[in-house]
This record gives C-alpha cells, structure tokens and sequence, in this order.
C-alpha cells in the first residue's frame, strides 16, 4: 500500500468553494495563475507557505458552494497530497475524484492534531499521528483508478487509448 | 432491516442484494440530460476523452432553453455546437423550443419511476416527484457518461419525511417544501436523499410532489424521492405492477424522521437572500413589490396557472407591479390556453413569455434593478440571481404570487 507523510495545515467547517477560490479570480487564464489566491479570504498568506506533500485537515462540510471545478484543481496545484475532513459537500467530492485530489473523511483525527504536525497515511488502511493510528475506509478500486490517472479525463484517455 | 426507497433503486440497478450508506457502486445510467448552457462543454470534454462515439443515442436528451430565444449574441455559438453534436453522434431526442428541461424530462417520459438519470444542471433531482433516482452533476462527468454508460455514486443516507392530515386550503407543496428547508436549513440534506412518506403527500398531484423534489437540492440533497402510486403510474404511462416495488420499508434505516401535521403548515415566504430563510406570508405581508414572477421548473405547471387564474378571475394586477407568466413547456401552455387560464391571466394584465428559463436565472424577459422588489415562484433567491445585486427576492407560492399581484404588496392568499 503506498505510504506518505505530510505537514499538516488546519482548517475549521464549511470551508467553502469561494474561499478555496473567490470567484474574481475565476477568469484568470490558468490554474497557476490564481493559486496564488487560494484559501485568501480566509488565510491570504496560505497559498505561499504551502509545500509538496503537505496535509490539509479540515471539519465538516469541506468544498460547500459552487460547482465550480477550479476548487480542487487549485489544491491539487498546491500539491496537497490529501485533504482529510469530517464529510465533503456532493458536487466538491465528486469533483475532487474527477480531478484528482485525493480526499480522505475522518471525523477522529481533529481533535488530536494541531497545525505543523506531521501525519503518515497508509492509502486504504490507516492515518498515524503521534503513534496513535486511525482507521480509514479505502475506496474503491474505480475511484483509486481516477485518481491515480490524473483525473477522469486522463482515465478517459488511457481507457481509450489516446496518446 | 428493510431497505430506503433509493437503496432499492441502487440495488435493482446494479443486481445486489443489499447496499449500504456509505458504499461506492458503479451504476448504469438510464437516461441522461444536457442543456444548452454546458453542451459546449460536454462536447469539448468528450472529444478530450478520445470517445469516438456515443454509448448508446436513445438515453440521451439534449434541451435547448436557457437561453431560448437568444438574449445576447455569444448565445447562438451554444445552438451551433449543440446542433453540430447532434448531428455528428446521431441523437434523436432534441428539444429546441418545447420548455424547461426539468419539465419536458417526466412530461415526455425520458425519466420513469426507478430509472436512475443524471443531467448537467442541480435540480435535475425534479425527477424524484416521478419516483426516479436523478441527480445533478458536472459535464466533464457528463462527458465520461455519454462515453461509458456508467457513474459512480455513493450510496446515500435518507432523511424520512412524514407529513400526515390535511393541508390548509391556501397552502400548496411550494409551502411545504419551503417550509422544510428553513428546518432542515440550506445543508441539512448534503449528500442525502428525502423520501417522502404520509398522507398529505398521497394526496398531492404528480405536478406538486415534482415542486418538492425540484427545490430539495436547495437544501443540499442529492436525490428527493416520492413512492409511485397510481397517479404516477398514469402521469408516466408505465403499468403501477410494474413500478410497485418502488418504496421504503417500514424498517429500513433512516438516519432521521422529521414529522409533521398538515394543518400546521401556513403559506410561507423564503427572504432575500437566503433560501433557508423562511417566514410566513403573514409576518411579512405589506411589503411593497414592484414585480411578480410565476413560473419556472419549480411551479410553471398546470395547476399552477390554474390556481393564478383562480384569484384572478375578474380582478385586476396593481398597475405599477408587472405580473410575468411563463408556462414550463409547451404542453402546459398549450392546455392552459384550452382551459381557459391563459385569457384570464392575459385580462388581468399578465405579462405571459415563451416557455423557458429566462427570467429565473436572470438572463432574460423581466430583469430587476437596485432596490426593486419581486415576489417569485422559482427556486433561489441568491444575490443578482434575477437582475442586480441589490434587488430583493422572496420565493412563495403561485397562490401568494396571484394574490400580491393583485394588491401590489405580499398578501396571504385567499381560497
């Protein structure tokens, strides 16, 4: 099972797409173009001090809001390896799977875990945090193949072959 | 343990036995729907996929009616693609003028009581009021649907709705579901499915059980569901034997009951801005209005128009509010005219547009500016949903809609 750790950033409820993205930046040209923007209504100095690898843990209700796209592509140009929340609102989740953001639901961990911690996932099998360990489902082989390929449309042209 | 009415549909869809809240399954989409304002889109995303064709035409249903007739020029480029797509993938069920898709979807029978059916606009879940499991969602998704025939989905909780006794006269399903929301509030149903159980729902029409469903979503659900009794089964042109096995068990596993006694409900309005923020007509009667909407895929029906003409009759609106009437399809304007509502909602000074979204979604036909004020019928009062930033929007009843038309103010409806 593959294996990464991570530091951690914390975030509260509902965080929503507008704060993961506002929406007066929706028109730039690119997703590189408006990461630099992500989360800013709520932590504007965020985006900058996020590196590879690290762990956003949030509450409940994570991704409320629009449909728009663009709030998991931003994560994912951060290179957040996961986001681990309490639940995730429907269109986000579906989104997020689709563009290849790996989300993982607990609803234990935020108790214990406090911003700069570090935190090692075992995909499908656990979350480890100052030696205690949580359980996490894992989710389907179609959904790992989604996100493992980049996102649906990637797994779309893998499965058709397209070069 | 018995089983949700959703889960039933889950599991005859995909030939399990049991599923669970929770679980992530692989369906087989019944029938799918796209309108004109993501087709560019559908179409850009499939042809990136690398699909060379379409899994199987006949699902598909491709209507045309935010944006029809054109408002702005930039609109026909969506025609144009959407025409081009229809053409090169062989799609046979294309509405280009017929109504609001919410609408033409149950009306035509494109979504049938326990099909599974997803489109690219949120209140796709208006099928629920015909007993089908429908949802929205984005088009990149749509696009790998139209390739594959499949979706995935996560097996969803259900919130037990229970409504029993008789409804007050003045009050219709607008009222009830409004009511809902302000109890549930805007998430209280996030990736939940309602199911819809009592008496005061039996005895609602296929037309006011799709008035729920459609503005559940506005409560977050995924899926809004009704039982198909004979009155579906009649509306949808399918045998009930064939469709009886569609409903939730006594025993089955709600993660809650709400319940309610009918006589308890009240016409209510939702206030600017918010959905969820519901008070009744009463408390807020008086209020001065500059407009008056009735229409949309949330109650642009038949009896919708039946009961405006109702309080119409012989009366007339306030000649400084502009009444605007927009029949959902077609169809219903059509038998509007034969019953003779149209005429006399046209003599009362109603202004009727074309079958469409235009008004609700702001695009076009009765735009407000700042500080205007409109009573509508439609399902989201967001802020600039209608025209600008700073023009108040209540939602309420056709009922409360007809009688403040004639007043110039919200009025509680008399009937």
């Amino acid at each position: 099972m593959e294996k990464f750790t991570g530091k951690v950033w914390v975030l509260g409820d509902d965080i929503d797409t507008d704060i993961i993205i506002p929406t007066e930046y929706l028109a730039m040209p690119t997703v590189e173009d408006m990461k630099p923007y992500g989360f800013s209504p709520l932590r504007p100095e965020l985006a900058a001090q996020m590196k590879e690898g690290d762990i956003i843990v949030a509450g409940k209700n994570f991704g409320c809001g629009s449909s728009r796209e663009q709030a998991p592509e931003i994560i994912k140009a951060l290179k957040v390896s996961c986001v681990i929340a309490k639940s995730y609102a429907r269109i986000f989740f579906r989104n997020s799977i689709n563009n290849g953001l790996l989300l993982i639901e607990n609803d234990q961990i935020q108790d214990a875990v406090k911003e700069g911690d570090e935190l090692t996932v075992t995909l499908g099998e656990k979350i480890e945090h100052n030696g205690v360990e949580y359980p996490i489902h894992s989710l389907p082989d179609n959904l790992m193949d989604i996100i493992n390929a980049g996102g649906l449309v990637k797994a779309m042209q893998k499965r058709n072959n397209v070069k | 343990m018995g089983n949700t009415l959703i889960e039933k549909i889950i599991m005859r869809n995909i030939g399990a036995d049991k599923v669970a809240p929770g679980q992530i399954v692989t369906v087989n989409v019944d029938r799918v729907m796209i309108h004109d304002i993501f087709i560019p889109f559908v179409a850009e995303k499939f042809k990136e996929m690398g699909f060379t064709k379409i899994w199987d035409p006949d699902k598909v249903v491709l209507i045309y009616d935010h944006l029809v007739p054109a408002s702005a020029v930039e609109d026909i480029r969506h025609f144009k693609i959407g025409d081009a797509f229809v053409k090169e993938y062989g799609l046979t069920h294309v509405h280009r003028n017929d109504g609001i898709c919410h609408q033409l979807m149950p009306e035509m029978g494109y979504a049938q009581p326990g099909n599974i059916v997803f489109g690219t606009d949120s209140h796709t879940i208006t099928y629920g009021g015909v007993g089908c499991f429908s949802s929205g969602i984005g088009y990149t998704e749509m696009a790998a649907i139209l390739g594959t025939g499949e979706m995935w989905i996560r097996v969803p909780e259900t919130i037990k709705i229970v409504v029993n006794g008789e409804l007050p006269a003045n009050v219709t399903s607008k009222d009830v579901i409004l009511r809902l929301i302000g109890d549930l509030r805007a998430d209280g149903a996030t990736y939940k499915a309602l199911e819809f159980h009592g008496s005061a729902f039996e005895n609602m029409s296929v037309a006011s059980r799709l008035t729920i469903s459609n503005m559940s979503v506005e409560a977050g659900a995924k899926a809004a569901i009704f039982a198909p009794d004979t009155k579906t089964a009649e509306f949808s042109g399918v045998p009930l034997e064939d469709i009886d096995w569609i409903y939730g068990d006594e025993d089955a596993n709600y993660c809650r009951v709400m319940e309610y006694d009918a006589s308890d409900f009240e016409p209510v309005v939702a206030c600017p801005s918010q959905v969820d923020s519901i008070k009744s007509v009463a408390e807020v009667a008086g209020t001065k209005l500059d407009q008056v909407f009735i229409g949309s895929c949330t109650n642009g029906r038949l009896e919708d128009l039946a009961i405006a003409a109702k309080i119409l009759e012989g009366k007339k609106v306030a000649d400084f509010v502009k009444l605007i009437v927009t029949p959902a399809s077609r169809q219903i304007y059509r038998d509007a005219i034969k019953a003779g509502y149209m005429k006399t909602l046209v003599e009362a000074g109603a202004i009727v547009t074309q079958p469409g979204c235009g008004l609700c979604c702001g695009r076009a036909g009765g735009i407000l500016s700042d500080g205007e004020r409109v009573l509508a019928t439609n399902n989201r009062n967001f802020l600039g949903r209608m025209g600008t930033n700073k023009v108040e929007i209540y939602l309420g009843s056709p009922a409360s809609a007809a009688a403040s038309a004639i007043t110039g103010e919200i009025t509680v409806p008399e009937l």
